[in-house]
């Protein structure tokens, strides 16, 4: 293990209730967790330990019951609203457990979302977001709508949407969870190449003990708990 | 993001759902359409009242009895005018020209197996030229007939029509309240009012004949005037005014009780009456534009909820607030101007088409058009905000997770 740095995202004592009165969820429990630039964790456990809800507060989509979540060192919550929406936009890049694609709009016009709210230029944006394509593999389907496009590929779209702003951070939920094993397995080669070569730091969510192989530090949940949080031998 | 960004998503989102769109932008292409018909109807009718009323002879003067009230025309009530009243003005009045009788009533008219019902017109013999009136058969009314009491009528062109059709009605006679008269001439037809009312539906008679034979009253209701020239009404007015005071013993302090009406004032009362039906008509077709309004806000508001998953994954990837806000704003303005634009075209081409069918002057009021655009556009702007902001501010899991 390096030197230790100042971690990039760091959840503290993290809670998260859901529903009111008597129908409460209690999804996260206390979750402390650092992430240090460059890293590559890989998040398990069972469904419903709270895996999703713990990445969305990473994602700044939500927001904590109790606790804090600290970017560089800056409490999310002080954040202005149009702070938060270029963190997401510029230096956050989530993957969807469901995809999360715009209907009627094409893989290419999707791709291109993230781009449309830097202010990057409609002719760069053609450009950046044919070349994220062609990265996971899709090039030739970019006119293509979700609906005429198979679950693999539809997650396919989902990943190139949130490599197309070069993000610092890639929050994956279940990235290969609807992928054959040949096609995780060029996912994940393409994960460990963007980890590896071009430093973005990749938190992922997976049931695929496989999968989990490729990253370099294993989180287990339970119950809304981190229960063990183990490096691993790079691959 | 930029202006023309939005409005390339707005415009695209749009299209993606074309009939959705054009449903939600009817109303207010109906609503448009409804106003600016009703504006360039109002204003045709007003120009083809003035029209009317200017050929109607502008040194022309009404003197009828009862003070004047309010827009309409004099009370009732007050002692009609005598003989003498008439020959007095003819006397003492330098700027009229001419003065006759006009006494109205509705009778029934009989000729061998017709018969049918219209509104006979005791007049003097200067009445026709005081009107500006031709006979096209014939001959109009005599100072011999007037004074005689002669049983001769004119007849307009309906009557002709009706009582005669194609067979020559001068000499012929006809029976007007049991007093048989014979036909001496035909007048010039006129076609109807613009307020429907049909202009060539009457029978003259001398104003005596009248007096004696039918009424049996020789009193006199109204009486129409000319003055001897355009810019000598308001003398002749002046002059008439004071002769009936001084012959009615109107005192010192005291209103009128009687009223003289020039063309002038005619057209302006006609004017305020057009005015306020076109008035009347605009503000309906402007509730019906409201009620665009809403059925655009309704739609708005329906697209948010549905598309609230979309506002979700725009959140998720970077979107901010503004750029929401500004997306569903746009598209809220975007169709109410295409909705305003599509109104003012069908519009348009509505009240040309009720221009011809209606036999009004076509015209469309720049103000009515750009009010209208105008008006369509504050509300798609109003009742896009709404829920637009109501969209912008949702957290991004929660929009996503929105069923
Ligand atoms: N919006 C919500 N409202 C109510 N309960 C919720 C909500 N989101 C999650 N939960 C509950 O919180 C708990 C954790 O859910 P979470 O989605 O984080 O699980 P997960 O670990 O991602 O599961 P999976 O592996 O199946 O995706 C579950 O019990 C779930 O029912
Ligand atoms: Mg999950």
């Amino acid at each position: 293990m390096q030197a230790p740095r100042e971690p990039l995202l760091s959840l503290r004592r993290i809670t998260k209730v859901f529903g009111e009165g008597d129908a409460t969820v209690q999804a996260l429990r206390g979750v402390d967790l650092d992430v240090y630039p460059g890293e590559f964790v890989a998040i398990m456990g069972a469904s419903g330990s709270g895996k999703s809800t713990a990445m969305n507060i990473l994602g700044c989509l939500d927001a904590p019951t109790e606790g804090q979540y600290l970017v560089e060192g800056i409490p999310v919550e002080s954040l202005p609203g149009d702070v938060l929406a270029a963190l997401r936009n510029d230096r956050l890049g989530f993957v969807f457990q469901g995809f999360n694609l715009l209907p009627r709009t094409s893989a290419l016009d999707n791709v291109e979302l993230p781009l449309v709210y830097a202010d990057v230029s409609a002719s760069e944006r053609r450009v950046r977001a044919r070349r994220a394509l062609a990265e996971v593999g899709l090039a030739g389907r970019e006119r293509a709508h979700p609906n005429q496009l198979s679950g693999g590929q539809q997650q396919r779209v989902a990943i190139a949407r949130a490599l197309v702003n070069a993000p610092e951070v890639l929050l994956a939920d279940e990235p290969t969870g609807n992928l054959d094993t040949r096609t995780s397995a060029e996912i994940m080669a393409l994960l460990v190449a963007l980890n590896r070569d071009r430093g973005i730091t990749i938190v992922m969510v997976t049931h695929d003990t496989d999968i989990a192989a490729y990253a370099g530090r294993l989180v287990t949940f339970r119950d809304g708990l981190i229960v063990s949080d183990q490096p691993r031998a790079a691959p | 993001m930029r202006l023309a960004t939005t409005t390339g998503l707005a415009v695209s989102a749009l299209l993606r759902s074309k009939l959705r769109s054009l449903l939600t932008t009817l109303g207010v292409v109906i609503g448009v359409a409804a106003v600016i018909i009703m504006q360039s109807m109002g204003a045709g009718a007003t120009a083809m009242v003035t029209g009317e009323l200017s050929g109607m002879g502008s040194n022309m003067l009404m003197l009828m009895p009862g003070a004047t009230q309010g827009m309409g025309g004099a009370s009732l009530g007050a002692p009609l005018f005598t003989r003498d009243d008439l020959a007095a003005i003819g006397r003492e009045c330098p700027a009229v020209r001419a003065a006759s009788v006009m006494n109205v009533r509705s009778v029934r008219v009989v000729t061998g197996d017709e018969n049918r019902s219209t509104n006979l017109y005791g007049v003097s013999p200067s009445y026709l030229e005081i009107r500006q009136w031709l006979t096209v058969m014939g001959r109009g009314l005599t100072e011999e007939d007037e004074r005689q009491g002669a049983k001769v009528c004119v007849i307009g062109e309906t009557n002709r029509i009706e009582l005669f059709g194609s067979v020559d009605p001068i000499g012929a006679e006809i029976r007007v309240h049991d007093l048989a008269c014979t036909v001496v001439g035909v007048l010039e037809p006129k076609g109807a009012s613009t307020f429907g009312q049909d202009q060539d539906d009457l029978v003259l008679m001398p104003s005596t004949t009248y007096g004696r034979r039918i009424m049996g009253d020789d009193r006199i209701g109204v009486m129409m005037l000319s003055a001897v020239a355009e810019d000598r009404i308001d003398e002749a007015k002046a002059q008439v005014q004071s002769l009936m005071r001084q012959r009615r013993r109107v005192l010192e302090g005291e209103d009128d009780d009687f009223t003289v009406r020039d063309m002038r004032e005619l057209i302006a009362i006609m004017g305020t009456i057009t005015g306020v039906l076109t008035s009347l008509l605009a503000g309906v077709a402007a509730i019906s534009l409201v009620v665009g309004g809403i059925g655009i806000m309704n739609i708005m508001l329906v697209s948010v909820t549905e598309r609230t998953r979309e506002i979700g994954i725009r959140l998720a990837v970077g979107a901010r607030a503004r750029d929401i806000l500004a997306q569903f704003l746009v598209e809220a303005v975007v169709l109410s101007l295409a909705g305003g634009m599509l109104g003012l075209l069908l519009g348009a081409v509505g009240s040309y088409a009720a221009s011809r069918v209606l036999d009004l002057p076509f015209s469309l009021p720049p103000m009515a058009a750009a009010l209208a655009v105008g008006v369509s556009v504050v509300v798609g702007v109003l009742f896009g905000v709404f829920p637009a902001r109501k969209a912008a501010h949702l957290r991004p899991i929660v929009a996503l997770r929105f069923e």
